[in-house]
């Protein structure tokens, strides 16, 4: 059933919540000053970029399909961005955020034309697209890290703080309230669960299916590119694959969540909770100061673990 | 006959597509076609290949492997270790390496079919775990494998390139003998229709764990070749293969909804995609244009394979395929 | 040679539960070799839940199964078929994507997943050689094949499989009546040889040439087991309905040939498939689509509802021309347009989302209407009585019945102008759908224009105004009134002039 206007939460919602809380008791054991405030507003504020993507990845999933396009739509949102900003005009600069956010946009549609219009299995055709934002990234700055720089309002979005917490966290919280009025009050989130159980009866039942999928992949292209901008915001600078180490975490936040990868089930406060265990689970990780290796395999094996725990919950596939 | 060539006709756009791209890249590569060309080519188109099978199996019962990549890191950094000393060792060594694909592939295999994931995350998390294994095994790039026996696969044989000669035995006493077996059909009723499939009297369970574990095997056997080219191990090969490989099952004629396809036409779609980047480098466009180009050649020819939807005059028949 | 001594398969206290459904309960069933023996029953009265449960494609939720007096649990179909018990099943057990000759070879006798074993093909070429089949080639894909040519294939391949009890789950709904005295002549042989036959056919004169023995079912359970030619036609009906078929139709008002015309097509057309179209709806009137499955009558509906691309002709609702593109713009209420399309599974619900959902989706966006007031449903789910715990419950834990329930209530809900209807009795039990036709016959009344395709006669003759027969793609009949009769209907669906009686049309 979908779980997206309900206003309880499912179990497998809640199992990453668990699992988030789990980690940060765990982890305190060992390392007290997780239960620093000034640690969790850090992770907040990390969580916030994940969180970004994994927003509009939701969506995409939730209609049955997927997008991995994230990683050079956030690339070439940040190069877009950075580049208007170091032009040191200041209409350009003006013109930074609102530019970056219409490439992610615009990406979104050529997904998503791809998808609704031709058919072609999202998998191919937006790994395709990558590709070509790649290519075209990598033709325009020769190869090296593009010169420019975020301006203010990027790096304040990015690292500032509003009230205590950090201004990239109430960021994540205000797209997703903005996301979650979008799919209860429209329909939209009606529609898109539909379409990922059963995309003919949809269409059968009078919705326009192709708008929809459009409209899913146009915002999981804004999604990314103001994921873009605040990394960038974050490094002051845009770099050659800053995209790429988000594509499987943002993934795996969502279907930890609770999330089906095969569309249809799933709701945005299940992601939430997804993006705060992964990024946890990084960090802690980290701290701890084991190697790359076993960080690696403990990561992949607790998502084996939280992923088992979902399915084997239910008695019937 | 003509049924024969519509069932096939995918897979043999993709073979004729091949042919014309190698004809160009030799007509083209400056120093025209030679030996020594040829087999530069042949050993990267094998890696490539190699990894495509992997995919395939994946692909083939309606699955995805994204653990493809991680795999060959695994097992080039498990080469970079055994793969060296006398002869026995060597052949217990590489015994090894290709176990290790084959366990890999099972884990895949055990999680989907017992663990009832869906393929596409299980691999997600187990490509990380396989990673960290191959990190743990060589944290900085290193190692060595023996020199000679990696001269003897990765060089030629009167001629013609030994990768070439591997690719053909891979076909000819793999891939034709499978086909002629239960296992080789099921792998295709399971993709096409688990139902008929399970109807039809089907081990549907060990069916899907077979092609896992032949994934395995294959993945393995793409971080062995890529060993014996490269002489080191790295544990931060993986991503590029794993995407190339999805390119490369697809420009292959592989159906990604499972059950149509064959492995040569996934080999084929592999050395379409190398004989491209190959081509680029040599005919005079800007370097930097090469993975723009490239990327555009993928998604032209994915498009135009989608563009028959256009067609459709019943809104519900794009469902159906 | 005669009925063995003990039955193959014997069935005790055997019930099968899916979810809120009991598809069996407490069955005792058993089969002898050497005959034939014919299940008979409605859709939904648990014939092929048994099939399926003999062949080992299901486990029982409860009793036992005996095989050859041995007690069995069939772990899977591969278990049924080493122990001889060989179907052919309706939902087609061929893979759709490999060829004729591959289907043949998997999961033949002695196989595996080892060695391909090309002698059953040649012994399937030779049963297909025997049924007409012989046209059909080898390496096509079965995809490819016509529906008639699959079922040849399904039977070749389940008689190459050394059958001891051999299942026929309406194996021969698509072959024409000439290929279908072939396969009988196949299974007699089979039966002489000492194997037994269970067959489920809804043709009820295949049934009475064909069976030696007979068992009906209702609702699940068995009623009773006779010697063909015990009972007649009316009795054995009787016995399957449980209930007379007269109380099924409610009494059809005059039809007024000048009420209002509510949708107009003139000339329509569609590709190659549809040609010269013309239908009037009025207010108040059912209008019937009729013709063997397949000849354009589906068409209409979609192209109607904006599913069709480039259609021809002219289309008016009232007064005015309108082209229908997208089914979103039928259902307006502009146009006022609603299909409950065929296949209720797959095109006309949603099965892993709730009533409550299912029923929304058609409302959300539409104007004037608030999808999610549950009060706006309520009145049609009265009216037809869907049975079910809350509105929350899942669509796939319905019975078929209730499903269609929902599926007709989402866009009752509209308030429609002009209904379409694809089928909507397919599959369902007497009740529901003497149900459906009370309700039908009261939204003519209350003034809504209904297009009802139907491959049940008695529904053209006994609910509807007046018939269209279609026949490859042309309405080659326009039946109003006393026209509309059995005989008139079938032989217009076989365009054959309808002085030509056929000897079927009783049957059929």
């Amino acid at each position: 059933m979908s779980k997206v206007t309900q206003a309880l939460p499912g179990v497998d919602a809640l199992l990453p919540y668990g699992g988030a809380v789990l980690l940060v008791l765990g982890g305190s054991y060992f390392f007290p000053q997780i239960l620093g405030l000034d640690y969790l507003a850090q992770q907040l504020q990390i969580a916030a970029f994940l969180g970004l993507l994994a927003l509009g990845a939701t969506l995409v999933i939730l209609l049955g399909h997927i997008d991995l396009s994230v990683p050079w739509v956030l690339g070439g949102a940040a190069i877009v961005s950075t580049s208007l900003v170091g032009s040191g005009d200041p209409a350009l600069a003006g013109m930074a955020i609102p530019a970056a956010l219409l490439f992610g946009a615009v990406v979104g549609v050529i997904n998503g034309a791809g998808v609704a219009i031709l058919r072609i299995p999202s998998m191919v055709w937006t790994l395709a697209v990558n590709s070509m934002l790649l290519g075209v990234a990598v033709l325009n700055t020769g190869g090296f890290n593009p010169k420019g720089e975020a301006s203010g309002t990027m790096i304040w979005l990015a690292t500032g703080t509003v009230a205590g917490f950090p201004v990239a966290f109430v960021v994540w919280m205000a797209v997703t309230g903005v996301m979650a009025l979008l799919l209860t009050r429209s329909g939209f989130g009606r529609y898109l669960s539909a379409i990922g159980y059963n995309e003919k009866a949809t269409l059968l039942s009078g919705v326009s299916t192709p708008s929809v999928i459009f409209a899913a992949f146009a915002i999981a292209g804004l999604c990314s590119a103001l994921g873009g901008v605040m990394l960038a915001g974050y490094a002051n600078q845009a770099y050659q694959s800053m995209g790429d180490p988000f594509l499987l975490p943002t993934i795996a936040a969502v279907v930890i969540g609770g999330t089906s990868i095969l569309g249809g089930r799933g709701s945005l406060i299940g992601t939430i909770g997804g993006v705060l265990f992964i990024t946890l689970l990084t960090s802690i990780l980290s701290v701890m100061q084991i190697s790359d290796a076993w960080r690696n395999i403990i990561f992949g094996l607790i998502i084996i673990v939280m992923l088992l725990l979902q399915t084997l919950r239910r008695k019937d596939p | 006959m003509r049924n024969l060539f519509r069932s096939n006709q995918r897979e043999a756009i993709a073979i004729a597509v091949l042919s014309v791209l190698l004809a160009l890249y030799l007509a083209t590569h400056p120093s025209g076609p030679n030996t020594y060309v040829m087999t530069i080519w042949a050993n990267q188109c094998l890696i490539l290949a190699l990894a495509a099978i992997a995919q395939f199996f994946a692909v083939i019962v309606r699955g995805i492997d994204l653990s493809v990549g991680a795999v060959m890191a695994l097992t080039n950094c498990v080469a970079s270790y055994l793969v060296i000393g006398s002869g026995l060792e060597m052949g217990l060594g590489i015994v090894a390496v290709l176990a290790v694909g084959i366990a890999c592939g099972l884990v895949n295999g055990a999680l989907v079919v017992f663990g009832r994931l869906q393929p596409i995350v299980a691999t997600l998390a187990t490509a990380s775990l396989f990673v960290g294994l191959a990190l743990l095994l060589r944290p900085t790039p290193g190692g060595q494998i023996d020199y000679d026996l990696a001269d003897a696969f990765t060089l030629d044989v009167l001629g013609i390139p030994t990768a070439l000669i591997i690719a053909a035995a891979v076909v000819g006493l793999f891939w034709v003998p499978l086909r002629r077996t239960g296992l080789g059909l099921g792998l295709y009723a399971v993709g096409s229709s688990e139902q008929a499939a399970f109807q039809s009297g089907m081990p549907v369970p060990v069916i899907r764990l077979a092609s896992f574990a032949m994934g395995g095997l294959f993945a393995g056997l793409a971080g062995l070749y890529f060993s014996f080219v490269t002489t080191t191990g790295d544990a931060g090969i993986g991503p590029n293969f794993t995407l190339n490989s999805i390119a490369a099952v697809v420009l292959g004629g592989v159906a990604l909804r499972g059950g149509v396809g064959t492995l040569t036409g996934a080999m084929a779609g592999a050395f379409i995609l190398k004989t491209i980047g190959s081509l680029m480098f040599f005919s005079g466009l800007p370097p930097l244009a090469q993975p723009f180009i490239e990327g555009l050649i993928l998604a032209g020819a994915i498009a135009i394979g989608g563009a028959g939807v256009l067609r459709v005059k019943n809104r519900l028949e794009v469902f159906a395929q | 040679m005669s009925r063995s001594e003990h039955p193959i398969v014997h069935l005790r206290g055997v019930s099968k539960v899916y979810g809120a459904t009991h598809a069996l309960s407490d069955v005792d069933f058993s089969c002898y070799g050497g005959e034939i023996h014919a299940i008979l029953g409605e859709n939904g009265a648990g014939k092929s839940t048994l099939m399926k449960l003999v062949s080992g494609v299901i486990q029982p939720t409860a009793g036992e199964i005996e095989i050859d007096g041995e007690l069995t649990r069939l772990k899977g179909p591969s278990d049924a078929i080493s122990r001889g018990l060989i179907c052919m099943f309706q939902e087609l057990s061929l893979v759709p994507d490999l060829s004729v000759r591959e289907n043949l070879m998997l999961g033949a006798v002695g196989t595996g997943l080892g060695r391909l074993n090309a002698d059953v093909v040649k012994r399937a070429q030779d049963i297909l050689g025997q049924i007409d089949g012989e046209a059909i080639g080898l390496t096509t894909r079965v995809a490819d094949l016509t529906l008639a040519e699959r079922q040849q294939v399904e039977i070749a391949k389940a008689l190459t499989r050394d059958p001891k009890l051999l299942i026929l789950d309406e194996a021969t709904s698509a072959l024409n009546a000439s290929v279908v005295e072939k396969v009988f002549r196949l299974i007699r042989a089979e039966r002489d040889r000492g194997v037994g036959v269970l067959f489920i056919s809804h043709r009820f004169h295949e049934i009475e040439t064909l069976a030696d023995r007979i068992s009906i079912f209702r609702n699940g359970a068995h009623v009773e087991t006779f010697d063909n030619g015990a009972y007649d036609y009316g009795a054995i009906i009787s016995k399957m309905v449980g209930q007379r078929i007269d109380d099924l139709f409610p009494a059809k008002p005059k039809a007024d040939p000048d009420a209002d015309e509510v949708l107009r097509l003139e000339a329509f057309g569609w590709s190659d498939r549809l040609q010269d179209i013309s239908i009037v709806l009025r207010k108040g009137q059912i209008t019937g689509l009729g013709g063997l499955d397949g000849q354009g009558q589906g068409d209409v509906l979609q192209g109607l509802f904006g599913l069709l691309k480039g259609t021809t002709g002219r289309c008016l609702i009232g007064e005015t021309e309108v082209s229908i593109r997208h089914p979103k713009q039928a259902k307006d209420p502009k146009l006022g347009i609603a299909l409950v399309p065929e296949d209720r599974k797959t095109e006309g619900l949603i099965l892993d989302q709730s009533i409550a959902r299912n029923l929304e989706l058609a409302a959300l966006g539409t104007h004037g209407i608030d999808a999610a007031d549950k009060t706006i449903y309520q009145p049609f789910l009265d009216a037809l009585e869907l049975k079910c715990d809350s509105l929350d419950q899942p669509v796939s834990q319905l019975s078929g019945g209730n499903q269609q329930k929902v599926a007709l209530t989402k866009w009752l809900t509209l308030g429609p102008r002009c209904m379409l209807l694809a089928d909507p009795t397919r599959g369902i039990d007497v009740k529901t759908k003497t149900q459906i036709y009370a309700l039908l016959r009261r939204l003519a009344d209350s003034g809504v224009a209904i297009l009802l395709l139907s491959t049940d006669y008695e529904e053209l003759i006994h609910l509807c105004d007046e018939t269209h027969i279609f026949y490859q793609g042309r309405i080659v009949r326009h039946l109003t009134g006393k026209d509309v009769t059995a005989e008139a209907i079938i032989a217009a669906s076989l365009n054959i002039p309808a002085t030509t009686e056929r000897s079927e049309a009783a049957n059929a």
